[in-house]
């Protein structure tokens, strides 16, 4: 871990006033290849990406990622984690910011705040059924409207549910 | 009557024969492409392998203007009532042909997302294997087609293809 700080005292940097703010509201904070990675609660999600955004200069919200953790959670733990990969320029620093959220809760929005946010939140809905408080038009972006399940979840069959039509 | 001008030569035929033979010389396929067996059948309509050699070289943007759909690639789910409308706005008579291996039972993708096969929406008429099929293959598809519709009849075979 120490190595890889030595490459970015400016992540470390970011940790800290993080830290500052937001204090146990943040779970957990690990460096890996170069970027901050650290995890934060349900109820804090838009808080600290607000701060990142408008305190921190992370103006770019590259990518959105969802997991369904189903068989590999600990004991506990939500079964979806959904990743916010956020990118500041132009220092070419990279933030992961993790977020839990159990089966049946919502995640707030982020639309307001990243327009980027629209489709992503729309795809990781599309794929595992996690709902966004707040998005201006929550709806299928992949798959047809009428489709029933959420196919990235583990235990939606892989060739569908009715054999391709 | 016996003036060298009345003397042309002639053919003697049925008519329904040469509504075949002119039906089949003259199809015009709908410009439409799903996926990537589609460049191959670019490939078959341009200079190198000459699809106008059969007549077909009228790829037409419009459904209401042709009578060949040649199904080229992957049909999703979501592009699946696309696709049946499509058909449906193409005049009778009309042909279908599943090229490659995803039009003709999903391919490599037995997946939720992907139609196992484009005679689970519209009727196809010819199947032609390939990942993709050559342009040598579609033309050898084309040329089978070509030979169906000839020992066809120009009318009574169409509402037999609608039933099925």
């Amino acid at each position: 871990m120490l190595d890889d700080l030595k490459d970015a005292p400016a992540l470390k940097r970011v940790e800290e006033s993080l830290r500052r703010r937001f204090g146990a509201a943040l779970l957990a904070a690990s460096f890996e290849k170069g970027e901050l990675q650290f995890e934060a609660a349900r109820e804090t999600l838009s808080g600290v990406l607000e701060f990142l955004k408008t305190g921190l200069g992370f103006e770019s919200l590259t990518d959105m990622i969802g997991l369904d953790l189903v068989a590999s959670r600990p004991e506990g733990a939500g079964r979806f984690a959904v990743l916010y990969q956020l990118y500041k320029f132009p220092e070419a620093l990279r933030v992961r910011l993790r977020v839990a959220v159990d089966d049946g809760e919502a995640l707030p929005s982020v639309t307001p705040l990243f327009r980027a946010a629209d489709w992503m939140e729309r795809e990781v809905f599309d794929m595992f059924g996690i709902r966004f408080e707040g998005h201006p038009g929550l709806t299928r972006i992949y798959l047809p409207d009428e489709f029933e399940g959420f196919p990235l979840r583990k235990d939606f069959p892989l060739e569908g549910r009715e054999r391709g039509l | 009557m016996n003036s060298p001008e009345d003397k042309h030569p002639f053919i003697l035929t049925r008519l329904d024969q040469a509504i075949t033979w002119a039906q089949k010389n003259s199809l015009w396929p709908l410009g439409s492409g799903l996926a990537c067996c589609a460049i191959e059948m670019i490939a078959t309509a341009a200079a190198r392998f000459d699809i106008a050699r059969f007549g077909m070289e009228l790829f037409r943007a419009s459904p209401r203007q042709a009578d060949l759909f040649i199904v080229a690639g992957t049909l999703t789910r979501k592009m699946a009532p696309i696709v049946r409308r499509l058909w449906e706005q193409m005049p009778d008579p009309k042909w279908v042909v599943a090229m490659g291996n995803c039009a003709v039972g999903g391919g490599p993708f037995p997946t939720y997302s992907v139609v196992q096969g484009v005679d689970r929406v519209i009727p196809v008429d010819v199947y032609i294997a390939g990942c993709p099929p050559s342009p040598q293959g579609l033309l050898h598809g084309l040329m089978i087609l070509q030979k169906k519709i000839s020992l066809s009849h120009p009318t009574k075979d169409i509402g037999l293809r609608h039933a099925r």
